[in-house]
């Protein structure tokens, strides 16, 4: 470990650093805004979900550097094709819980809520959604780590991330350089990861205090998609 | 020309499928790579996951091993390896089964500890030793969400063995290094659909075998759900 690399390659480093973020934060966004009007619909429609759920891990099978190679006559070697593929296994991870948020609101808060006269549209908005929050942003903190860490992947077509920092020490043979990229995307993730804790916390003020359902909400984030 | 038509022309050349790194010797090759990372995997992951499932013991450190498995660079682990160790059975295999591990884990610990205490009362109330209770009831009965671990784990395999090729492994991954170092996208196709459908043969691997030792009373509740 040469640590005086690290400064003299400060810039560099940085603009990596954000070459990366934007490739793991993007699809994790746009695979929330997918994931949301499906999710809703598979949980309202009960025949929607099982072929919705097959897709899914079908997609979530395919492993990234395959898509990436299968979208490159269509988008060639650019971030929108890591973009793209990023995005479709995103959806893989937050639309299980979009579905399985919105299945967990307790039937007499429905209930309650369709009394106090609610329509479905402003009982899902205000009442459903709300409770669903932190199985939503437990399925995209995980879309946003797994993203920043495939990302680098994305290098070995040629698109930049930290993953360059991996090929180039490799061609160099130069170990430094792989552990500052092997630390920086951990940290990446790390941090992305707190922020996304944060909004949640922020979201849900309901929560705050309690003991709250932490564990349960990771052990599901965890759960690969479509567990049974 | 779309990616099939490039990946079908380059797998029906008959050149393809004859001599030294063939496709199906790479793809055997492949399944090697994969399936032997799995299999000790599996056989690490499984009993401890029991052991922590049954007892309670360690649960929390087996939550953020896997939460920290997903920020693993697999790209960057590898050639770390590679640089520090030079390339040897040890530099893949070694990473392939600690990144083997936190699937198989966690979910063999879900689905254990996630028995219902009224069935394990029962099989106590039964009689039954500890031993008897972990085989009988308690495995049995985690036995789907053991599948999904080793499903995910199966396909997280296959990818990586994929990208392992960038540091020397054969297989797959092969004809998409060596095709892109080359800027032939005909193999680059061809081995990238050749490593999705052998995923997709895995997962249809899984869903088969789910069936055939999952007991039918458990597979009926999963449909419900």
């Amino acid at each position: 470990m040469i640590w005086s690399w690290i400064p003299g390659n400060g810039a560099m480093i940085w603009h990596l650093i954000w070459e990366n973020a934007y490739l793991g934060v993007v699809p994790a966004l746009i695979g929330l805004a997918i994931s949301l009007p499906l999710g809703i619909a598979a949980a309202r429609w009960r025949w929607f979900y099982p072929p919705v759920l097959t897709a899914v891990n079908v997609i979530y099978g395919i492993p990234g550097l395959a898509l990436f190679i299968a979208l490159i006559p269509a988008l060639g070697l650019t971030d929108t094709n890591v973009i793209v593929a990023l995005t479709l296994f995103s959806l893989c991870v937050i639309v299980p819980n979009v579905v399985g948020g919105l299945r967990a609101v307790p039937e007499p808060v429905r209930q309650a809520a369709t009394a106090m006269g609610y329509g479905a549209v402003r009982r899902l908005v205000q009442v459903e959604l709300p409770l669903a929050i932190p199985v939503i942003i437990a399925g995209l903190r995980v879309a946003v780590v797994s993203s920043i860490s495939l990302a680098s992947v994305g290098q070995l077509i040629g698109v930049s991330s930290l993953g360059y920092l991996f090929i180039d020490g490799l061609q160099r043979d130069f170990p430094t350089e792989i552990y500052v990229g092997l630390a920086a995307i951990i940290l990446l993730a790390l941090a992305c990861d707190l922020v996304l804790v944060g909004i949640r916390r922020a979201l849900t003020p309901w929560l705050r205090g309690q003991r709250q359902a932490t564990r349960s909400v990771l052990v599901r984030a965890l759960a690969p998609a479509g567990r049974p | 020309m779309s990616f099939f038509s490039w990946a079908w022309d380059w797998i029906t050349q008959a050149s393809n499928w004859r001599g030294s790194g063939s496709i199906p010797q790479q793809v055997l090759a492949h399944l090697g790579y994969s399936g032997l990372p799995l299999l000790i995997a599996a056989l690490i992951a499984i009993p401890l996951g029991v052991m922590i499932g049954h007892t309670g013991r360690g649960a929390v450190a087996v939550v953020n091993v896997a939460n920290a498995w997903r920020a693993i660079p697999t790209l960057g682990l590898l050639i770390l390896l590679a640089v520090l160790l030079g390339f040897s059975f040890l530099t893949w295999l070694l990473p392939l089964v600690v990144l083997a591990i936190p699937p198989i884990l966690v979910n063999t610990y879900e689905g254990v500890a996630g028995v219902d205490r009224d069935v394990r009362d029962a099989a106590k109330g039964a009689g039954m030793t500890a031993w008897q209770q972990v085989l009988k009831v308690e495995v049995p009965i985690a036995l789907p969400l053991i599948l999904v671990g080793l499903r995910t784990a199966a396909i997280f395999m296959v990818a990586t063995a994929t990208i392992a090729a960038y540091i020397g492994l054969g297989g797959l991954g092969r004809y998409i290094i060596d095709g892109l170092a080359s800027d032939q996208y005909g193999p680059v196709a061809g081995g990238a659909l050749l490593v999705v459908i052998l995923a997709v043969l895995v997962l249809a691997f899984f869903a088969l075998l789910g069936r055939l030792i999952v007991p039918a009373a458990l597979r009926r509740q999963g449909r419900a759900e």
